[in-house]
């Protein structure tokens, strides 16, 4: 029996001692907002808070996550998506299948908890999640939208970034 | 007001309704019998609304839910189709929603939503005229109501964001107050009704946002691999890692024991099944299950045995010429001065961010399947085949799918599997999830191919003749061997073909020559965003740098004096390379390369400006790309897609699928190098609409990604890049 504190609420989940933080969210917990993509920590479709880190879940075994870790997953991230990370992928239209975008807009998140101010190259380093859409140049323009770094205009912060030259 | 699955208005009383035929396009009106049960998209809809017809239903609060028939995997069709019927149908933008229909809600319906499938790029180009004439339908039908209610010509009235308006008496209403009457009215005869002139869009055109956003921020959308159904059990599945190889045996008495088992199944010839309370349990006892595979004859096959097998296909006296004109080889033979060249392209996977998944519940007399599919009719077909009930008792709820690019098209693979577990435990539903191993291990690749090319050129630095001689696997003889006629599979020299509309090469010449010669692998292979245009692109645009080169030509300027009589073709090429400033300065060590193609009726330029250092690091920096698709539905989401197309096709350059000892070898994102947003370059993007065609978006620009950076590498190092990824060339992209 592992106690978990999970968007701030308490949950006790009777499981093996090796299953993944993940398939526990997922199939235990029932918060399917965090995503299975590669099982390996490579993808970060998984990503989550965990005291604030982000994190891969898929690779975390709930043995490993203490009582009073705080996780946090997209579902907890705000309660009707008013994080700065989640009104600027609304504004410029990021998603495109979806699937991998909880992972991104946690990893999204997290940096810019660290560092408010990213440069491109803070990006590249703290953004190395997959998205087989590629919607790569929209998750930038995004982050430097949420920073306060361009202006968080509906369509015209991406048209800027790709006509720029 | 009712609504139509009710049954309480005066002619659904008689579970009769007068619908048009829209998807059939011939404005045949036609009364059957309203097909709506549990699970419908109308059933499902709350108890105040009404289907105006197939496309368009209404609220008392006059939102107006627009009806979906292709599926939505990312590349914005559902937002662009939502905004063509409410063009026509001069609704509210800021009120409407869309409702995904059902394989058998189309079917009960003799298709009146046309094709479901979503594949070729051709979600929007080949049914924006139905449903923008199903959105006008309704407006008429609207209108006629408040006209009758008024007492007054139709033609007095006006329309505009769902309130219609008679001026002359100042009276106005809304769509949903008139909805109940306008449901009774007869659809207007759809052929005779004149749509809007692209110039007067007013939502059609735009760069709205997508309907489709906000539950992908919060974790609150629910794709197939999220479901939960009551009672639901889990399976993990493992196919035979050797194509064609079978089950010798697995000893389930090792695993049973484990937390949450309830059984192994034998699924197939080459495939067991662990059944758990959860997945996770599934696939640890799956791990833990010793299996002994009988690989069979496969299991000595290596991509080098493969590279060649396709190599004899370079020279051989079995294949068959598309194009023959002139006499290319004669010409290239006695030309000043020739060059000659062989290419290679490995196989690559689709690698979806949710991987295959379905799940699948089975009765007596039911059977439905929960999915993530490009096909749903495919999957009811496969579903009613596999669980040996008919059609009418099938049903398939697709799921947005967490990525398509062509693994969710043709093949029901997974329908079969889950419908053959599920057999197991009546009337439970059991999800079928793949790992990412069992994803990469069975997909159907991008085909392998080899390309030899030559030319010649005169003592003026013009081309004399240039032969292209494809050698490599099939996509139809694995899928669809109908299509093979007389043995000339032209498929697979899609973008070579000398017909106009879909995929034309964009040069002419006197002497040229296309050929193809099939060598097929035990591997299976399927359509893969772009299909055969990616390689093909390739071939040809890598190849022509080279014989310009050889011409002591500019690469454009060689290019254009071939393109003549392709001005569409040659549009695009003169729009990218105008905004890239080809020719013009860069900085120190960044290089241009150009490529132009063709595929889904579109027409597709590139520049890549690029640096390579010392070390083989190559860095892409900026991509500029010129589409003519036609008429455009989103702006935004086109470009969209283009950016999308490049990190779809710049990930080629990363990796590749090998085959070792008959078996895939890169099972997971640690060997199958996926890019990443740090080698993303900045994309812009110019539409060079000609307006007098519909062309496809999602896969056409793709297939100049991969040739403008391998040309600019070309530039940069003088050397030309044959082979891909571009480890082989001792490069890593960064």
């Amino acid at each position: 029996m592992y106690q978990l504190n999970i968007n701030g609420r308490s949950h006790q989940v009777n499981v093996e001692p090796d299953t993944p933080l993940l398939w526990v969210l997922r199939e235990q917990v029932g918060l399917t907002g965090t995503k299975y993509g590669c099982g390996i920590a490579q993808c970060g479709a998984c990503s989550v808070h965990i005291n604030g880190e982000v994190r891969r879940s898929c690779s975390l075994p709930v043995s490993s996550v203490k009582a009073g870790d705080r996780i946090v997953t997209i579902e907890g991230l705000s309660s009707d998506s008013s994080h700065p990370v989640q009104k600027a992928w609304a504004a410029i239209d990021v998603p495109q299948c979806g699937f991998c975008q909880s992972g991104q807009i946690m990893a999204a998140a997290a940096l810019l908890k660290n560092k408010p101010k990213p440069t491109d190259k803070d990006i590249d380093e703290a953004m190395t999640n997959i998205c087989r859409c590629g919607t790569y140049a929209r998750i930038r323009a995004a982050i430097h939208a949420a920073a306060g770094n361009i202006k968080m205009g509906s369509a015209d912060a991406v048209t800027t970034e790709k006509t720029g030259a | 007001m009712k609504t139509t699955s009710s049954g309480k208005t005066p002619n659904l009383s008689r579970r009769k309704f007068i619908i048009s035929s829209a998807a059939a396009g011939g404005g045949l009106t036609l009364g059957f019998h309203l097909p709506f049960g549990i699970g419908s998209a109308a059933a499902q809809s709350a108890a105040d609304v009404t289907e105006i017809n197939a496309w368009v239903v209404v609220k008392p609060d006059d939102t107006c839910v627009i009806r979906i028939a292709r599926a939505e995997m990312g590349q914005g069709t559902l937002t662009g189709l939502a905004q063509l019927v409410a063009e026509e149908l001069e609704c509210d933008w800021k009120k409407v929603t869309t409702e995904s229909i059902t394989a058998g809600q189309n079917l009960a319906r003799k298709r009146v939503w046309g094709d479901m499938s979503t594949a070729g790029s051709r979600g929007i180009r080949t049914s924006h005229d139905y449903v923008r004439r199903g959105g006008a339908a309704a407006r008429m039908m609207l209108m006629q109501a408040a006209a009758d209610q008024w007492k007054v010509p139709v033609a007095e009235l006006q329309v505009a964001n769902s309130v219609i308006t008679h001026a002359a008496s100042s009276r106005s209403t809304t769509y949903g107050q008139v909805a109940s009457a306008a449901a009774k009215l007869t659809t207007p005869d759809l052929k005779s009704i004149k749509l809007k002139d692209a110039k007067n869009w007013k939502i059609a055109g735009k760069p709205v946002r997508r309907l489709d956003t906000a539950d992908k921020l919060n974790g609150q959308k629910v794709y197939a691999i999220d479901l939960k159904l009551p009672g639901m059990l889990n399976a993990a599945v493992r196919d035979c890692p050797v194509f064609g190889g079978k089950l010798a045996s697995y000893d389930e008495s090792k695993i049973l024991a484990m937390p949450g088992v309830k059984r192994v199944i034998k699924v197939n010839d080459s495939t067991v099944a662990v059944v758990a309370d959860t997945w996770w349990r599934a696939k640890k006892a799956l791990d833990a299950l010793p299996i002994v595979w009988d690989e069979g004859p496969n299991a000595n096959v290596t991509s080098a045995s493969i590279a060649e097998h396709l190599k004899s296909g370079l020279t051989s006296d079995d294949a068959f010429a598309d194009i023959n004109t002139g006499d290319a080889v004669k010409a290239i033979a006695g030309a000043a001065k020739k060059v000659e060249a062989v290419y290679s392209l490995p196989f690559v996977s689709h690698t979806t961010m949710e991987t295959m998944n379905c799940t699948v519940k089975l009765t007596a007399d039911r059977a439905e399947v929960w999915i993530p599919t490009q096909n749903p009719e495919a999957s009811l077909a496969a579903l009613s085949s596999a669980s040996g009930l008919p059609l009418e008792k099938c049903e398939v709820y697709k799921h947005d799918l967490g990525g398509g690019f062509g693994r969710r098209i043709g093949n029901q693979d997974v329908v079969r599997q889950g419908v053959t577990i599920a057999k197991q435990f009546p009337g439970v539903p059991v999800k079928m999830i793949w790992s990412r191993e069992e994803d990469q291990a069975h997909d159907f690749y991008r085909p392998i191919a080899q390309c030899r090319l030559a030319a010649g050129v005169d003592a003026n630095g013009n081309l004399a003749g240039l032969l292209v001689r494809v050698s490599g696997q099939s996509i139809n003889a694995f899928a669809n061997p109908a299509a093979i006629k007389d043995g000339k599979d032209k498929r697979q020299l899609q973008g070579l073909w000398p017909e106009p509309g879909d995929a034309q090469i964009g040069y002419t010449h006197p002497n040229l020559r296309t050929e193809y010669a099939m060598r097929n692998t035990h591997l299976p292979v399927g359509p893969w965003r772009g299909v055969n245009t990616n390689q093909n692109g390739i071939f040809l645009e890598c190849f022509m740098d080279e014989v310009a080169k050889l011409a002591g030509k500019d690469p454009l300027e060689f290019r254009r004096a071939l393109m003549a009589e392709r001005p569409k073709h040659l549009g695009v090429l003169n729009a990218a390379a105008e905004r890239a400033g080809w020719g013009k300065p860069l900085p120190p060590g960044v290089h241009r390369g150009i490529a132009q193609f063709m595929g889904y009726g579109s027409y597709s330029a590139a520049v890549a400006e690029v640096s390579v250092s010392a070390k083989g690091e190559v860095k892409v920096h900026r991509m500029v790309f010129a589409l003519n698709c036609g008429n455009v539905v989103n702006p935004d989401q086109t470009t969209a897609q283009i950016e999308g197309s490049v990190a779809y096709g710049m990930t080629t350059l990363h990796s590749e699928i090998s085959v070792d000892a008959g078996k895939v070898v890169e099972t997971n994102f640690h060997n199958y190098r996926v890019m990443k947003i740090a080698e993303m370059p900045k994309v812009e993007t110019v539409l060079a609409l000609t307006h007098d065609f519909w062309g496809g978006v999602g896969e056409p620009t793709i297939c100049v990604v991969v040739p403008a950076i391998l040309n600019a590498i070309y530039a940069a190092t003088g050397k030309p890049v044959r082979s891909l990824p571009l480890g082989k060339q001792g490069m890593t992209l960064v």
